[in-house]
């Protein structure tokens, strides 16, 4: 099976009770590309995902993923991706090694132990491999099942929010695997709500409310935005934050790394607000949107989550 | 900070209740345990069962058989019913279809009328001594003086005993409660251990949310289903092996049957209790509610199933339901292989009944699993 398309699906929908939590999703990403998935809590990503590896069956729409049907080869599918829930996932009163193990049987691998050997050494869970999974920390945790969904080689990802709440420093690590990994040629799709994770991917979706709203590179996102952004400096930015929330043309105003940003779509109006706000030692300046302006933006302008 | 502060106490006592509110399902069945327990108790069962299954051969017919049976009839306590030979009789008794056998020897009228007050003999089922106890002083009291109007005037004054009752306690001579018990108890553990135990398995899984990863893995439902339960059998042997070790050397519980006649009947039973288990996992979202569930079949397993009271002393209702349980009938075939030393064909109809049980509770075991988290 060699479709140019890791995942291809349309109409994608999935209804609980009477909320569409997924609602007529098309998506379509490339083998071999990280796609970050991005959206509000409950725009329905961890829906999507388990859409996408069969653990719920939609209620309208399908496709494939792998050129495999999501419906009727969800089975044979499931060899072939790697599923890393949203919320730990693992046996707790296994040690690393045995949930490890475990998994590797549960795949009918050829050689599990050295499998296992092997990938705990290149997670670096080597010296914790006899603590029980429920005594790591969250940082830990999380690579435990990375490497645990890893473990027979998928060709495709499912990454469920994996770094939520894990330390920086743990997170660059995570990421620099999957990176690497993603230049072996396997496909990666990834949510997050971090944005210097969104913009290590080289593709970004975004849902809301069971839709796809944008999807494309970062700087595409930024660039098809329309959005404006100054910037001040200097003394008493605390008092002119909230009155810039009250001027037309300013979406957003948000005090920054000692700076206030504000952000709006209509350039003039902006600056015209801009100019409004002037005082003693503040200087504006224009600034380039970022890709956080672009999300919080969508955020701002969907629908109340339900 | 104040050792006590009634607006804490309130705070606490507000969020239980706000707790306690959204449980819905728990708060209810708290309250309709109860009102079952209270129905069992209070209709179900009865300590001094009347209309016990009792079987008569005479040797001969004679005038004074109609009086004995009426006689008998008249304590309550006795449903008689004729056997044409021992042998069906005998096996009766065993298999536990009567519980008394009344044996009219020959030449019993001919006997009476020359006053020689011939031994009539009644054996007793005494494996359970409170369903025999109450009957079995009746029948002293009162069955020598029925056929008295029957007798020949010559032989009315002064009334001799007519004739005179043997009785003979069968399979539990010495009416050990003990002894009844502990082969009962064989299965009452097992119930808990394994039903209770298998509910939850799931359950488990799905709470602290290993199952979804286990379902994305291409792991298939008979896999998981035989993986879950083979370990729960094993369990369940290695119990009944130490029940049975303890009942016969500390207990003195004969084992008077075939041993791998009962493991047999055993696996069959494990395997009710394992099939619902698995079905209550599959339909409880919580461990809480599998657990609930389980109560629901060993609170009228154990009042229902002749464990604790006679199955005998029980409305039809009551005996309908407990047919329909399992552990009505393992308790049976321990009682019976153990202290009877029934045989296949005395247990079989307790066999069958638990098989098919074992049969569809697995097929709806198996509907009821889910490969997906729909
Ligand atoms: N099994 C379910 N039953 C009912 N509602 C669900 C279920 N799973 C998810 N939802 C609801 O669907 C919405 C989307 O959930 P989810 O896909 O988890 O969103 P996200 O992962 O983007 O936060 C949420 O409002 C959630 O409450
Ligand atoms: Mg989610």
């Amino acid at each position: 099976m060699n479709a140019p398309l890791a995942i291809d699906v349309t109409g994608l929908s999935k209804q609980f009770g009477a909320m569409r939590v997924v609602d007529g999703l098309n998506l379509a990403v490339p083998r071999g590309q990280i796609c970050g998935f991005l959206g509000g809590n409950g725009s329905g990503k961890t829906t999507t995902m388990r859409l996408l590896c069969g653990l719920l069956t939609p209620d309208a729409g399908g496709g494939t993923c792998l050129g495999r049907d999501i419906r009727r080869d969800a089975v044979r599918l499931r060899r072939e991706i790697g599923y890393m829930t949203q919320r730990f996932g693992l046996y707790a009163d296994l040690t690393v090694a045995e949930n490890l193990l475990f998994v590797a049987r549960m795949y009918a691998l050829p050689t599990p132990e050295a499998r296992v050997a092997d990938m705990l050494a290149r997670v670096g869970l080597h010296d914790r491999a006899r603590q029980l999974a429920a005594e790591l920390s969250g940082g830990w945790k999380q690579r435990l099942s990375l490497a645990a969904c890893m473990l027979h080689t998928p060709k495709l990802l499912l990454l469920d929010e994996p770094t939520a709440g894990v330390d920086a420093k743990a997170r660059r690590e995570f990421w620099d695997q999957i990176v690497d990994m993603a230049a072996d040629g396997m496909t990666v799709l990834v949510s997050t709500h971090y944005m210097d994770e969104a913009e290590r991917c080289d593709r970004i979706v975004y849902m809301a409310s069971g839709r796809l709203i944008v999807q494309g590179q970062a700087h595409e996102l930024v660039a098809r935005s329309g959005l404006s952004a100054y910037e001040a400096s200097g003394p008493g930015l605390t008092g002119l934050v909230r009155r810039a929330r009250g001027m037309a043309g300013v979406e957003s105003a948000t005090i920054i790394g000692g700076a206030l940003r504000a952000v709006g779509t209509d350039e003039a109006l902006l600056a015209a607000a801009a100019a409004g706000l002037a005082a003693p030692g503040v200087i504006w300046r224009p600034s380039p949107p970022r890709l956080d302006d672009v999300f919080l933006h969508l955020l701002r302008n969907e629908a109340p989550s339900p | 900070m104040t050792a006590f502060s009634l607006a804490r106490f309130w705070a606490m006592l507000g969020k239980e209740w706000l707790e306690m509110r959204r449980d819905r399902g728990t708060v209810m069945l708290t309250m309709l345990l109860p009102i079952i327990q209270l129905f069992l108790f209070g209709y179900a069962i009865n300590t001094n069962p009347h209309h016990l299954p009792t079987g008569l051969i005479a040797a001969d017919p004679s005038r004074y058989e109609r009086g004995i049976i009426q006689a008998l009839t008249n304590t309550d306590y006795f449903n008689v019913r004729r056997y044409a030979n021992e042998a069906t009789m005998d096996e009766a008794l065993r298999r536990g279809v009567i519980m008394f056998a009344l044996k009219i020897p020959p030449d019993f009228a001919r006997a009476v009328d020359r006053g020689e007050s011939p031994d009539v003999l009644m054996e007793v089922d005494a494996t359970d001594p409170t369903a025999v106890g109450a009957a079995t002083a009746a029948l002293e009291a009162i069955v020598p003086g029925a056929i008295t109007r029957d007798l020949p005037v010559r032989l009315r004054f002064p009334p001799p005993p007519a004739f005179r009752i043997t009785i003979h306690d069968r399979y539990n001579p010495g009416q050990v409660t003990a002894l009844n018990i502990v082969p009962g108890l064989i299965g009452t553990i097992l119930t808990f251990s394994t039903l209770v135990f298998m509910a939850m398995a799931i359950t488990r899984e799905r709470e602290t949310g290993t199952m979804e990863t286990l379902l994305a893995m291409p792991v298939t439902p008979i896999e998981v289903m035989l993986g879950k339960i083979v370990p729960y059998i094993g369990l369940g042997y290695a119990q009944a092996t130490l029940i049975l070790l303890v009942a016969y050397f500390i207990f003195d519980v004969p084992i008077a049957g075939s041993l791998p006649l009962l493991v047999l009947c055993l696996g069959v039973f494990i395997a009710c209790n394992l099939a619902l288990g698995f079905t209550f996992s599959s339909l409880a979202r919580t461990q809480m509610q599998a657990q609930q569930l389980a109560q629901f079949v060993l609170l009228p397993s154990l009042l229902l199933s002749g464990f604790l009271f006679p199955f005998a002393g029980m409305p039809r209702w009551a005996r309908i339901i407990g047919e329909g349980l399992p552990l009505t009938h393992i308790v049976r075939i321990c009682r019976g292989v153990l202290l009877k030393g029934n045989g296949l064909r005395d247990v079989t109809p307790d066999l069958w009944p638990m098989a098919l049980f074992a049969l569809l509770v697995g097929v709806v075991a198996v509907r009821t699993y889910r490969t997906t988290l729909d």
